[in-house]
């Protein structure tokens, strides 16, 4: 499976529920399959999605599912002690692991050689780190939005990528609909 | 009352309830006040950017927030003040030790020091320099305007305001 698999796969259980997403394909894949106002498109800023996640995670109560990849992560490595020396229980970092950097050509990712993101969330303190296959990622997603405990899932997959558009709205419309939604939610 | 209470008087009297920091020892008071008022949510960041990103969440989920870090950020945060804090249209107050400005020991800190001003200048930043006793009490009003307008806006603070390094 690639990610637009897993996406298509676990955009049902998204579509009720906060979600940061990926810079470039992560994103624009999302969009095209099943846009939603609670998703908080990234535009810009590779490596944040986390921290973001994690920000609105920690400001209200409504589960919070950033949606990363492994060269994202290992742009922003220091979001993982930040994670797991600040739990969230609504909070969820669903890092979609295909080895390569998608986005600009599937260049190979050091996740995808020695280094094992699911070992480095376990070391830097994170209490509750699941890797699972590409096809598991729905039941270990579920799973996670209904225990209610703050969990990093490591979802292993192959790299490849279909052809999207890329996201036009504007981002004070994506912000807004986004905060629109939070609002509501939390009513 | 000291300039460290007072500037975390200010946050919550704007409704600040979220503040991300990376240390500098020119901050060393304020962090601690942050860390000690119990109606804000302290959180440490690992570097700048991350910080960022958690403020723009935080904001999103709704809460005020504030970022405390060093002007040598400014280096390392430019993409992420572009492309999230202002693309989205954002509020960020950020409070800055100007380091490298008169009184610094360390050599090395002006180098960045001399790039500041040009840089916040370059992103359209509206940027208030506090350099003597005092200037503190101009912080309410540049909290307010920060949420009113929906910008970053930076607050460098240097050694000569802070009574020496």
């Amino acid at each position: 499976m690639i990610r637009s698999e897993i996406i298509r796969d676990i955009a049902p259980i998204l579509r009720d529920q906060l979600v940061v997403c990926n810079i470039g394909l992560p994103s624009q894949e999302l969009h095209l399959i099943d846009d939603q106002a609670s998703t908080f498109y990234m535009l810009g800023t590779m490596g944040l999605s986390s921290s973001i996640g994690l920000g609105v995670a920690l400001a209200q109560q409504k589960t919070v599912i950033s949606i990363d990849g492994d060269g994202s992560v290992l742009t922003n490595l220091g979001t993982l002690p930040t994670i797991a020396n600040n739990v969230a229980d609504n909070f969820i970092l669903l890092i979609i692991d295909n080895g390569s950097y998608g986005s600009t050509g599937d260049q190979p990712t050091y996740a995808g050689k020695k280094t094992s993101l699911t070992a480095v969330a376990r070391a830097c303190g994170c209490e509750n780190v699941i890797e699972c296959k590409a096809e598991d990622t729905g039941d270990v997603l579920q799973s996670a939005i209904d225990n209610k405990i703050m969990t990093v899932i490591v979802s292993k997959c192959e790299s490849g990528n279909i052809k999207v558009p890329v996201i036009t709205k504007d981002p004070v419309v994506i912000r807004d609909r986004f905060m629109t939604e939070v609002a509501r939610l939390n009513e | 009352m000291s300039v460290s209470n007072k500037i975390v008087t200010d946050f919550v009297a704007n409704g600040i309830e979220f503040v991300t920091t990376v240390p500098c020892k020119q901050l060393g008071g304020v962090i601690d006040a942050v860390e000690k008022e119990p109606s804000i949510y302290h959180i440490p960041s690992n570097k700048e950017d991350e910080g960022m990103g958690l403020c723009a969440g935080a904001f999103m989920g709704g809460k005020r927030p504030a970022i405390i870090m060093q002007n040598t950020a400014i280096g390392v945060t430019i993409n992420t003040l572009v492309t999230l804090t202002q693309f989205y249209r954002m509020p960020l107050p950020m409070l800055i030790s100007y380091r490298g400005e008169l009184k610094e020991p360390v050599a090395c800190q002006v180098e960045m020091a001399v790039h500041t001003k040009a840089l916040l200048n370059q992103l359209n930043i509206p940027t208030y320099h506090f350099h003597k006793p005092g200037d503190e009490q101009e912080l309410d009003a540049i909290l307010k305007y920060t949420f009113m307008c929906n910008k970053p806006v930076a607050i460098l603070t240097d050694a000569t305001f802070w009574g020496g390094y």
